[in-house]
């Protein structure tokens, strides 16, 4: 079975109630589901808890897998799942080549293939030749830009957006939200976006689940 | 998950590192009762209690030792707040200042100081004869003085920069515009609302560098052999002495006095204590009276040109030491010698000083990249582990800044012999390791978990795991901590003479051993030479580090 898979996840702080109820939802390959709610409700710990970077004093229930396997207890660096956060957390003491070069997959061997791969990643980006650039000196799209294509790079087989246009102003914010989104289905992956902008969700085109406590 | 591979490191570290000062304050205490397995010596007994009671002057020994410690550590406090106070505002210049002075080997800086305070040195010198008319310098106890005051002045230069920088480090914990905008409106003067609301909380936040300051005043024995009084000397001086004595009968009451002098840091800590109950009611009621007066800017303006002063005769000690080893022919009372040569030098080099700085060097750079190894295994046993604070065991790291090393120094030759390395060069460099390690951990821990960990987390859904995260973001991050941390340890590690000269056996000379021995010798100029390339090598090691870590930022 492809794609990813929650079956009646919840999370909860020891001794505290849920963040909120048990989540039911599947995303096929090329799909972009958003998950909406309020804020705090606990989107950014969920998408924590599917890419495995959630600290260790939680409580959790239910079922994550990604095409068919069950991802309770494997360490983030072998879930193959891409996650992008709010801000584009570029590797600040590493150029923005390096950066690409850290992302990407280890089967491109080689240092030509590889280099030619991160050529073709700023190429795609509209950023071609800013290899050596340190990544302070880039605009936040260009940042959030390099950010998708480093995740993509490592090719992940589902990816997690954690509201990654929302430090952008609304005209860039369509821009790379398209960018993003096309980039996304043509990885044929799962996609699972978290907003609270309805204007995210709109653009997704695709399932909406609202978060409720 | 519980993964056994993180506590196990913590563990071993915490067994090979923290576990024998606990374990050699222990042995110490035994011994001092006569229980001495090491020696043959079974019998509990209170012989070496007697035997100590039978020291002429050990009265104003403990007096004296008492005296300098406390006041010392209370002029450095006191000192640092109004340094801190004067300079608000610009702490990044002020953090920038102080590295240099924390680099300043004790000795080095007290050998320094002797030259500047005493009749016949430099301030002397100076102000000789038109200020005090002195033709030859007056026969005053002037360092060594009997009250100990050389000491505490000794220990307050030197402990000023490093409780600024920890009071620097605690400041952005605390609301201090806050507190300063809400003394405003009502009524106060910033002094008055620093020393009221804002010195209080800071206080809190270093009482834990104030009491290792405290205990460390209480024990230190290399600025007391140089600055101290000699008849007698503090208790520490003579517990060393009376333990590095190849006559049992000074050995015994040695080992009493190594207690004792862990007895006097406790009676320090309690007198503190005290002190610190009597200075709060003073304060609250100071603050109940409500006065809007300018006292306490007089008083902050005080206490910051006293640490002008401070931080200005540790400066011009370190300058003493520089013209001395280049002096010839310097008359009393010229301000400046006769002519400047490198004999000093040439003939400090015959006695073979240069093997002996690379000597010291390769053991501080030994000792600091083992105690930095440490640390990072510490700090990363902690990370995978999933531990975000420091924990409880974190803590224990200042047993060894608590406890005096004399008190310790019988127990950790009784380690080191049972492991085969008595006397040996291997003895000496866990030695460092031993004392290095807590100030490697204490400042790389901080930055350590203050970087973004969403950083690391990206690493890891880019597929890096823990060893990758580790070596390829982590270290890189953290460069400039690291260096730093790594000059600390290294500065640690060239200071150190207790440590040194016991688990060396006295066989293992350093810069410091010799520079200390060195200091109570007729030849000035030679002592200079080895003090100087002492204090020359932290510093060396400090500005390479700053170097380094700037290269990175461009």
């Amino acid at each position: 079975m492809s794609g990813l898979a929650l079956d009646a996840v919840s999370l909860a702080q020891p001794g505290a109630a849920p963040l909120f109820a048990p989540l039911m939802l599947t995303v096929p390959p090329g799909q972009v589901t958003v998950v909406m709610g309020p804020s705090g409700i606990g989107k950014s710990t969920l998408l924590a808890h599917i890419a495995g970077v959630l600290g260790p004093d939680w409580v959790t229930r239910g079922r994550v897998t990604l095409d068919g396997r069950d991802l309770a207890g494997v360490p983030a660096e072998r879930r193959r799942v891409g996650l992008m956060f709010q801000d584009a957390l570029l590797f600040p003491h590493l150029s923005v080549g390096a950066n690409l070069a850290f992302g990407l997959a280890p089967e491109v061997r080689g240092r030509a293939a590889r280099r030619a791969a991160v050529e073709e990643a700023l190429r795609q980006a509209g950023m071609a030749g800013l290899a050596d650039r340190d990544p302070a000196s880039l605009s936040g799209g260009q940042a959030a830009r390099v950010a998708l294509m480093r995740t993509l790079l490592a090719r992940p087989r589902a990816l997690l957006l954690d509201e990654p246009f929302s430090r952008l102003d609304t005209a860039l914010r369509a821009d790379l939200r398209a960018f993003v989104f096309a980039h996304a289905t043509a990885a044929a992956i799962p996609v699972l976006l978290v907003t609270h902008d309805a204007a995210d969700a709109a653009a997704a085109a695709g399932p909406v689940i609202q978060l409720r406590p | 998950m519980a993964r056994p591979g993180p506590a196990l490191v913590r563990a071993a570290l915490g067994v090979g590192l923290i576990l024998p000062f606990a374990a050699a304050a222990a042995i110490t205490l035994a011994a001092s009762f006569g229980l001495l397995p090491a020696l043959g010596g079974q019998a509990f007994g209170l012989d070496p209690w007697v035997r100590l009671l039978d020291q002429p002057g050990l009265a104003r020994s403990v007096g004296v030792t008492l005296l300098a410690g406390l006041l010392g550590t209370a002029l450095a406090l006191g000192l640092a707040f109004g340094l801190v106070f004067a300079l608000r505002g610009r702490e990044g210049r002020l953090a920038r200042l102080l590295p240099p002075f924390l680099a300043t080997p004790h000795a080095a800086l007290a050998i320094g100081l002797a030259f500047l305070i005493a009749p016949s040195g430099w301030i002397g010198r100076a102000l000789s004869p038109w200020a005090t008319g002195w033709l030859t310098p007056p026969d005053w106890p002037v360092p060594q003085d009997g009250a100990g005051l050389s000491l505490a002045l000794g220990l307050a230069v030197k402990e000023l920069p490093f409780l600024a920088l920890m009071m620097l480090a605690a400041l952005p914990r605390l609301p201090v515009v806050r507190h300063l905008a809400e003394g405003a409106t009502l009524g106060y003067g910033a002094a008055h609302a620093w020393a009221g609301l804002v010195a209080p909380e800071l206080y809190r936040l270093v009482r834990l560098p104030v009491y290792a300051t405290l205990a460390f005043s209480l024990s230190v024995v290399d600025m007391a052999l140089i600055l101290g009084p000699t008849l007698p000397p503090t208790l520490p001086v003579a517990a060393a002495r009376w333990l590095m004595a190849p006559d049992l009968a000074l050995y015994l009451p040695g080992l009493a006095a190594a207690t004792l002098c862990a007895g006097l840091v406790a009676l320090g800590f309690l007198v503190w204590w005290l002190a610190e109950r009597v200075a709060a009611a003073l304060l609250r009621a100071w603050l109940m009276r409500g006065q809007r007066a300018k006292g306490s800017g007089r008083v902050l303006g005080f206490a910051a040109a006293g640490a002008g002063v401070a931080l200005a005769l540790a400066t011009l000690s370190l300058a003493a030491l520089a013209v001395w080893t280049l002096a010839w022919g310097w008359r009393f009372p010229d301000a400046w010698p006769e002519r400047l040569t490198l004999q000093g030098w040439q003939s400090a080099g015959r006695e073979g000083i240069w093997g002996l700085a690379a000597r010291t060097a390769a053991l501080g750079v030994a000792a600091s990249l083992l105690s930095v190894l440490c640390a990072i295994a510490w700090l990363e046993a902690g990370t995978r582990a999933g531990r975000e604070g420091p924990g409880r065991i974190e803590g224990a790291v200042w047993l060894p800044l608590l406890l005096p090393q004399v008190a310790l120094m019988f127990g950790l030759q009784v380690i080191a012999a049972r492991a085969g390395l008595a006397g040996a060069a291997g003895a000496v460099l866990w030695g460092h390791v031993l004392y290095a390690f807590p100030y490697a951990l204490l400042a790389l821990a901080g930055p350590w978990r203050r970087l973004d960990p969403r950083l690391l987390q990206a690493g890891a859904t880019l597929g890096a795991g823990p060893w990758r995260r580790l070596l390829t973001l982590r270290l890189p991050l953290l460069r400039g901590p690291l260096l730093a941390a790594a000059a600390l340890a290294l500065s640690v590690s060239v200071a150190l003479y207790v440590p040194t000269l016991f688990l060396g056996a006295g066989r293992i000379a350093t810069l410091t051993t010799e520079a200390v021995a060195l200091a109570s010798g007729a030849d000035r100029r030679l002592g200079a030479t080895y003090a100087l390339l002492q204090a020359a090598l932290p510093l060396l090691a400090f500005a390479l580090a700053a170097l380094l870590s700037r290269k990175e930022g461009a």
